[in-house]
Parts: C-alpha cells; sequence; structure tokens
C-alpha cells in the first residue's frame, strides 16, 4: 500500500481533490478580495513620483530586501530574521507544489525532476527545520527575555505580544505540517521496503520519519493526509490573515523597498506635481486627514514589522517626548483598518490630530533621523512629519513657542527678530576686525569662496566664538572668502521642516539671489543645517562644503598644520551631528581632522557615526518647549562620560548650544566640556605668517 | 453674531530695537518692523472662535493708512471675513478720542453686537475702548480674559482682576470689551494664507463716507500732545543676593512673598 497522494484521497465523503480544488479557489478569492480593499485607501491618497529609476530600486531591492542588508545591525533579532527570510524563500516553491498536488497528484515543478530537484529537497528539508527552531527561538524571545523595544505604552492599547506568538505558531505548525506529511510518506515507503525519497539527515521531516518508523500503514496515510490538510488550511488562513497586521510585511515589503526614497536627504515636495509657485492655489496642504498621505506612505503603514528599532533609536523616544516613530506608523495603519475595513463602507475622513496624533508628537521630532537610518524597510518618517507639519501651519495649530520666531523669520529673516544691519556684527565684537578682517560681499568687493554663516553663528554671543574661529581658520589656510552680511538670510532649514514651505520658498529666493550677486564659486558654512539647507534644498548655486570638510582637504594638500594637543589629561569624544553625519554621511573628516592633531586623545561613544544620538534638536527647534522627561543633550553628555571622554567636539552650533546647556542641566560642569570643532582646530592651528615663517600664536582660547 | 474687532498695526516690540530719535520726540521708525498689536490679535482669535461656536461674521477694521492693510490682510488671513481701512489725512493725529470718534461713526453706519479691541496698543494708552463705549452709550468691561455666550443677548465674562484673581460678570449685548492676553492661544498666521487674500478688495471710508464732523479730529482737535519720549533713569542698582544656590532660592522666596507675589 502506497500512502495516497492527497488529490486521489478521500476526506470524509469528498474527495481530495475536489476539497483542495474548493480551498484553493476559497482562499485566493479571499485573498484577492481582502488586498483589493487594502488598496483602496492607496487609490484615494496623495500621487508620490516613485516610478524613476528601475534599475538603481532594484539593486536597492537586492540589497535591502534580499540581501536583509539592515538586519544584522541587531544582531539576535536579525539574525533570526534572515534565517526565517532565506528560508521563506527557499520554501515558497515548496509550498507552491505542495499545494498543487492537492489539486493534481502527478504535479511536479518544471525542471524540478532530477539532481536539482534532490539537491532542492535536501535544502528545503533544512530550511524549513531553521524555520520551525526560528520559530521556537522567536516565542522564547518574546515570552521569556521580552525585549524591552516590543512593549507598548498602557495609553497605547494592549501588548502586542500575543499577536506575535499566534504567528509564528501558525507559522511552525506550517513547518511542522508539511514535515509530517512529508515524514510520513517516507516512512510508508520504508516499511513497504521500497526506495524512500531521501530526507535530509536531522532535518524536520527526517525526525518525523523517524518518530513514526513503528507507526502502522493505515495510520501514517490518515497522519500524511491529516497533516497535508492542515498544511493547506493553515498556508490560506496565514494568506487572508496576513493583511491584518505587522504580518502583511511579507506581501507589501517588497514593495516598500522598491519604492522606496531614492535621495533620502530632498525633503519631499508638498505636492507632487505642484510648483512652489502654485501651492498658494490649493485648498489645503499638508497632511490633514489620512487621505493627505501619499500612497507609498500608506504603503509604509502597510509594510511596518513593528520590530520597534525606529522607536529603539529615536531620541524624542528616549526622552519621554510624546513621540515613538512606531507608533506613528501603527496608529496610521490601525486607522487605515478601522476607516477602510475589509467587510463594510469605508468610513471618510476625519482630522488625525486629535484623533491618533497629538500635537505635541508631530513637533516633537528633530528630525534627526535615526528612525529612518534604522529601519530594516526603509520605512520614511521624516517625509511624513514635515508633512503633517505642513497640514498644522495650514490650519494655524503652531505653539505659541515657534510663533514669535516664525514671524521674525517673515519680518527680519532670522528666528531672533534681530535687526538685519546686525548680522555682521559678530565680524566687529571686541576688535575682531583688527585681527581677522573679513570681507562684506556686497558688490563691491568679490571673493572665492562664500562663508555662510546662519543666523545662529550671527546673533547668538556664545555662538559667534565659532564664526570667529572658522574665519580666522579660513583666513590661515589662504582661503579668499567673505560673507553676506545684512543681505544674508536665515536659510531656512528648519523653517521648512516644521513646515513652513511658503516662508522657507522666500527665504529661499532672497539667499539664491544675494549668493548669485556675490559672484563666488564655492560655499562653506560652519553649520551642518545650512550645509543641508544649501545643499539639497537650494538649487543653482555654487558647490556648499562643511568646513570640516575643507579642513580635512587642507590637511591633505598640507596648507593645514596642527600642533600637538596641549594636555594630555583631555580625552576627547567626537559627537556626530544629524545633518552632518546621517544626513551626509559625513562621518571621517571631522574624525580625521581631530586625530591630526598629535598627540589627542580620542574615544568613540557606543552611539556614533550612523547611530548617533541627536543633541535636542536645531533651528526652530531650539524654540519649542518639548513635553519630555529629560533632555536629549542630558542623555548624551551622560553618553559621552560613559565612553570615558571628558571633552565633547561638534561641529554644529546647536550641538554647542544643546550639550553645553545639558551640561550645566546634568551638573557636570567639572568633568565635561564642548568644544566645537572649529574652536579646537583654531586652537591648535600652526599659522602662517605673511613671508611663510610659522607665527606666535597669539590668539586666546575661546 | 456680527463682531467687529478695531485693531492696531504698531512696531513689533520682539523685533526692534527701540531707540529715541534725535529729536527726542518720537522713537527712531526708519528700520522697525510692524505688526498686529498684541492685544489685538488675541481679541480677533476670541471673535473667531466665538463665531465658530454660534456662526456669524468677524470684521476688523483699523484707522490708518495704505500701509495698515498689511494688518487687515493679516486677520483675515486668520479667518476674519472682512477688512474695512478708516482712512482720510483729516484723521492723522487724532489722539484717543478723535479715534474713537472715528471707530463710533463707522460703527453706527452697520449692524454689530458685540465690539472687541484690545486692553491696549503696545504704544498707545488704552483709552480707545472705553471712550468708544461712552461715545455709543454700551457697556463696557476691561480686561475680559473670557466670553461666554449666554443667549442672543447676554454675555457671561471674566475680567482679570489685581493679584491675577477674577471676576464674573454679566453684560448686555451690545456692548464693547477690551480683551486681555492669554484669553486664547492665536493660531499661526502663514505666509500662504496671507498670500490668499493677496487680492481682497478692502474697502476704505474717509471723513464723508463716514459722515465724521473734521472738527472733531486730527491734531487740532487732540486734546492730549505728546511732549517727549525719554527712558527712565536708571535706578540705584539690583539687590545681589549671596550664598548656597539652596539660601539664594530661599531669600527669592521671602522677597517675593514680602513684595506680595506669593500668597
Amino acid at each position: 500500500m502506497e500512502i495516497q497522494s492527497p488529490a486521489q484521497a478521500s476526506y470524509w465523503i469528498v474527495s481530495g481533490q475536489s476539497l483542495f480544488l474548493v480551498m484553493h479557489v476559497l482562499g485566493l478569492t479571499c485573498f484577492a478580495y481582502i488586498m483589493y480593499r487594502r488598496v483602496v485607501p492607496l487609490l484615494r491618497a496623495q500621487p508620490d513620483f516613485r516610478f524613476d529609476q528601475p534599475w538603481i530600486r532594484l539593486r536597492r531591492v537586492a540589497k535591502y530586501w534580499l540581501g536583509q542588508w539592515r538586519h544584522p545591525r541587531y544582531k539576535g533579532a536579525g539574525l533570526l530574521h534572515i534565517l526565517i527570510f532565506i528560508g521563506f524563500i527557499v520554501l515558497a516553491g515548496r509550498a507552491f507544489s505542495l499545494l498543487m498536488i492537492g489539486a493534481s497528484s502527478g504535479f511536479a515543478m518544471p525542471g524540478f525532476s532530477g539532481t536539482l530537484g534532490h539537491f532542492y529537497d535536501i535544502v528545503r528539508d533544512y530550511a524549513a527545520t531553521v524555520v520551525f527552531i526560528c520559530m521556537i527561538v522567536a516565542a522564547v524571545r518574546r515570552i521569556v527575555f521580552k525585549p524591552a523595544r516590543y512593549a507598548v505604552p498602557a495609553r497605547l492599547g494592549r501588548q502586542r505580544g500575543q499577536d506575535a506568538i499566534f504567528l509564528l505558531a501558525l507559522i511552525a505548525i506550517l513547518m511542522l505540517a508539511d514535515s509530517l506529511f512529508e515524514g510520513s510518506k517516507a516512512a510508508v515507503q520504508t516499511q513497504q521496503g521500497q526506495a524512500s525519497e531521501f530526507l535530509a539527515v536531522f532535518s524536520l521531516p527526517w525526525i518525523c520519519e523517524q518518530a513514526l518508523a513503528s507507526f502502522s500503514l493505515p495510520l501514517l496515510s490518515k497522519l500524511g493526509l491529516g497533516a497535508y490538510f492542515i498544511h493547506n488550511l493553515t498556508f490560506y488562513f496565514l494568506l487572508c490573515y496576513r493583511p491584518f497586521g505587522i504580518q502583511f510585511h511579507v506581501e507589501t515589503s517588497l514593495f516598500s523597498v522598491y519604492f522606496a526614497k531614492l535621495e533620502r536627504e530632498v525633503l519631499k515636495p508638498v505636492r507632487w506635481g505642484v510648483h512652489d509657485e502654485q501651492l498658494d492655489q490649493l485648498k489645503s496642504i499638508g497632511v490633514k486627514t489620512f487621505e493627505d498621505f501619499t500612497w507609498k506612505h500608506m504603503l509604509d503603514f502597510y509594510s511596518c514589522a513593528d520590530c520597534g528599532r525606529c522607536s529603539d533609536q529615536c531620541p524624542s523616544n528616549a526622552a519621554g517626548r510624546p513621540l515613538s516613530p512606531r507608533f506613528l506608523t501603527t496608529k496610521a495603519r490601525d486607522y487605515a483598518f478601522q476607516h477602510y475595513p475589509v467587510f463594510g463602507k469605508a468610513n471618510n475622513s476625519s482630522p488625525l490630530i486629535g484623533a491618533i496624533y497629538s500635537e505635541d508628537e508631530i513637533w516633537s521630532c528633530t528630525t534627526c533621523g535615526a528612525c529612518e537610518q534604522e529601519c530594516p524597510l526603509l520605512i520614511e518618517y521624516i517625509d511624513k512629519i514635515v508633512d503633517l507639519r505642513r497640514g498644522l501651519i495650514d490650519s494655524g495649530n503652531v505653539p505659541q513657542s515657534l510663533q514669535k520666531p516664525l514671524k521674525a523669520l517673515e519680518s527680519r529673516g532670522n528666528p531672533y527678530g534681530k535687526m538685519e544691519k546686525k548680522r555682521s556684527a559678530w565680524t566687529k565684537i571686541n576688535g575682531f576686525q583688527q585681527s581677522c578682517p573679513i570681507k562684506l560681499l556686497d558688490g563691491k568687493q568679490g571673493a572665492d569662496a562664500l562663508y555662510f554663516v546662519d543666523s545662529i553663528t550671527s546673533y547668538d554671543d556664545r555662538i559667534q566664538a565659532i564664526g570667529h574661529a572658522t574665519a580666522r581658520i579660513l583666513t590661515s589656510v589662504g582661503e579668499s572668502f567673505g560673507i553676506l552680511g545684512p543681505a544674508e538670510k536665515d536659510s531656512g532649514h528648519e523653517v521648512r521642516r516644521f513646515g513652513e514651505e511658503i516662508l522657507f520658498c522666500a527665504l529661499r529666493a532672497h539667499n539664491v539671489e544675494a549668493i548669485k550677486a556675490s559672484g563666488v564659486q564655492r560655499i562653506v558654512t560652519s553649520d551642518p543645517h545650512a550645509y543641508n539647507a544649501l545643499k539639497h534644498d537650494y538649487k543653482d548655486i555654487p558647490p556648499v562644503e562643511h568646513i570640516s570638510q575643507l579642513l580635512a582637504r587642507a590637511l591633505n594638500e598640507g596648507t593645514l598644520k596642527l600642533n600637538h594637543a596641549e594636555t594630555s589629561d583631555k580625552v576627547y569624544t567626537y559627537h556626530d551631528p544629524c545633518y552632518l553625519g546621517r544626513h551626509n554621511q559625513v562621518y571621517d573628516d571631522p574624525r580625521d581632522v581631530l586625530d591630526a592633531i598629535p598627540g589627542l586623545k580620542r574615544v568613540e561613544m557606543k552611539r556614533s557615526r550612523d547611530r548617533s544620538f541627536c543633541c535636542g534638536g536645531g533651528g526652530l527647534m531650539l524654540f519649542y518647549e518639548p513635553k519630555e522627561e529629560q533632555r536629549m543633550g542630558v542623555l548624551r553628555v551622560k553618553m559621552a562620560a560613559e565612553a570615558g571622554a571628558n571633552v565633547i567636539v561638534t561641529a554644529c552650533p546647536f550641538c554647542m548650544v544643546n550639550i553645553e546647556d545639558a551640561i550645566k542641566v546634568a551638573g557636570m560642569e567639572a568633568k565635561m566640556a564642548a568644544i566645537d570643532l572649529t574652536e579646537l582646530v583654531d586652537q591648535h592651528i600652526v599659522r602662517q605668517a605673511p613671508g611663510g615663517m610659522e607665527a606666535q600664536r597669539e590668539l586666546t582660547e575661546v | 453674531m456680527e463682531i467687529l474687532v478695531c485693531v492696531r498695526r504698531v512696531p513689533d516690540t520682539s523685533e526692534n530695537e527701540i531707540e529715541l530719535n534725535s529729536a527726542g520726540n518720537d522713537i527712531e521708525r526708519d528700520e522697525l518692523v510692524y505688526s498686529i498689536n498684541e492685544w489685538d490679535n488675541y481679541a480677533v482669535e476670541e471673535a473667531l472662535q466665538i463665531v465658530s461656536r454660534v456662526g456669524g461674521k468677524v470684521t476688523v477694521v483699523t484707522v490708518g493708512d495704505d500701509e495698515d492693510e498689511e494688518i487687515l490682510r493679516r486677520q483675515m488671513a486668520m479667518g476674519a471675513t472682512h477688512g474695512v481701512l478708516l482712512s482720510d489725512h483729516l484723521f492723522a493725529g487724532s489722539d484717543g478720542r478723535g479715534i474713537a470718534a472715528i471707530l463710533k461713526a463707522f460703527i453706527q453706519k452697520g449692524n454689530y453686537e458685540l465690539i472687541l479691541t484690545g486692553v491696549q496698543a503696545e504704544d498707545g494708552a488704552a483709552q480707545v475702548g472705553g471712550m468708544l463705549a461712552a461715545m455709543l452709550d454700551y457697556p463696557f468691561a476691561s480686561l475680559v480674559n473670557s466670553i461666554e455666550i449666554l443667549d442672543g443677548k447676554t454675555l457671561r465674562i471674566t475680567r482679570e482682576i489685581e493679584g491675577g484673581n477674577k471676576e464674573l460678570n454679566e453684560i448686555d449685548l451690545p456692548c464693547v470689551l477690551s480683551i486681555q492676553t492669554g484669553i486664547n492661544e492665536p493660531r499661526y498666521v502663514g505666509m500662504r494664507g496671507i498670500r490668499q487674500v493677496a487680492s481682497v478688495p478692502i474697502p476704505t471710508f474717509g471723513a464723508p463716507d463716514l459722515g465724521v464732523n473734521p472738527e472733531i479730529v486730527g491734531p487740532l482737535a487732540a486734546k492730549i500732545r505728546r511732549v517727549d519720549y525719554f527712558l527712565p533713569a536708571a535706578g540705584r542698582g539690583a539687590e545681589m543676593l549671596y550664598g548656597k544656590p539652596e539660601e539664594i532660592a530661599d531669600k527669592v522666596v521671602e522677597l517675593v512673598r514680602t513684595k506680595g507675589g506669593l500668597s
């Protein structure tokens, strides 16, 4: 007696073939219908242009989806996921042929009959085993170890652990049923002395075969057919269950990664296909209702696997602000499922703020990009936050603390409301112009390079020192440079990221004109926010460099030489500013400059480079009064202390403000200091006298 | 409800460095930036919130010249239905009473049930609201920091009184109220909103349109004249507190308590 093929067997009174055919049709119809309902909101969404550069997109699919590139950033969970993912890819073919034999007993995958087929069988036996083990390990993690990042705060509803366990169990059942079917078939063949199919040693099917070896033939037959039935049932249940939760990423992740944003630093336009000049004519801008999101952003909501890595890295979440990127997504997904149900009418849209999001939540983001850097599925957060802010701005819901600086930016071109003519006053403070005269590029004088100073360095008493240091360095390395002075306005970097697009456009138009009129060939800035704005938000202006890049270049070219570090008891650590590091991948230049100071001791913080931890945010974020348990800067200063450093080197004026404040708040003035890269270089620079002789350093420390 | 809010354009104190001119009789106005008087902004927001609850229209009006249109547009971008400019060369140089007389003439041409002003203007004397009410023979309440519409005829309002206490009043419509800051959180007006109302015509009325008697407005009719602007002489210096942070904190608390700042 041979084990019956499921198609030829009869289940109670129906033939297997009919039963499984009905199951296929029913399962696939259900799935198709659910998918159709899931696509409905995407069809009502805003446009999003993601159809260019197919080859680059496919390469990214190969790297981030197929290659699981970002998963190893979390070693345990990442490895587990990679194994499960590979298992699923391997088992896709197996699942297909297994389902097919229910309808047609002789089915064999084309091309898989010979050696290749045998090889595949062995691989997929192990794949099923690995996936099965992974399910157990994952369940143990969830039940016993409970990683903190999976926890759901009470205000956001129930824990999702049970959902995860249920999903793991379903997959485990699928693997087990497949293996039981295989194992019982092999056991029958062995008992009958036939050449049994070779089962990979120590694989799950092999273990099943060993365990079932002594079972009677009729029992084995029943067991095999039962396992097959359960396999198919579980398969279709899973298929139709996936679009109801985090498991949906199995279907959607491929598309999310393919359509992911290519230029991450460039903010999404207010609306695709609408020019800046036409924005005034739109009835509403920004995201106010769910349908104001783009279809890709909705797809992101579907794709989120709720792995919690974004929030684990998010500084706002760490500081106890009411923002957690993970829940930004899952709340939107829940909203979508609720308002676009599988059965029943789609509800029309209501405002999201007040329903699922709070205003504080949306203003809490520093746009540092830590979440986007981490997400294995390349889900975008900054564009969504900015779009939500655009909506808040458009409906006038702006915290009072931000209204004054925004109004001042409109009337004075800086958030402090200071006079335009005072913008270059920093160049004359304490007789600075005598030791280091700075050209004002007002049409009468010209220069090769423009030092774009931006508002904080122009007006903030403490930060003006960064301007002084930068100017001295530029002079030392022989740069022909000047500033725009009163003709410069705020770069508008945060104006745009706080959602005031129209004001940003006005600031940009003014600056572009002033920069062009200055006739410079290059731009340099000591402010990563200005750097990011000029580099990515502005168009048709000369190339821009951050001072750290210029310094690294000057070191290589030999125009910059640095003296030995003054004291040996200082241990430095470099804090990557978000808009220099993560957003522009300038990680090495500042470190190279630091390491070029002989005798300087430098340590790395655990969170550095693309995992750098935001200091608290720049630009308008300095004016915002967040609801938080502690300052991000305090957390950051503690990280530096933990790394054994006593001096934090930054390369951003806002980092300087936040970190210096944090040192005071944390009461760590005695054991921690902060210094800007330019200030440190300025202290150590070997100045060339006009004749080429090494001149005595005479400048005071800043 | 038909609400009229009287507004005024003033130099923005947070965005200017106010300096006296060389003659010493005014401030240096060359590089000033202007905005709506802060109290008036709260009054417009309050009017908009009332209208969103009970329906109606909000009109903003100012006495000034073409440059003052800017603040009317800003308030229209905020949500005001109409903006009206009362402008005539005869109006220039009016004192508070003159301004109140111009506003009175305009109000009598319309059908406003509630008239709001700011408590004071940043460069003003906090007098127009009260005088306007008297001229109209309307009831008046000052320093209002909440408004509740009871029925079509009565309002329940709270007023801020010394020491941070509040007083609850009922007042009959039509009436004039001067609005205190903090009554609400005024909404943000973005550049987009301002551009969207940039070409909405703003009706302008002069003395003949309003039937204002030229003899009661302008510098000749003004009974208050500004004689001088000056910076107060600096005091004898601050009192320095010394000691440990805790001791200093205790002294500060004690000082504030003795001056009546804490109860």
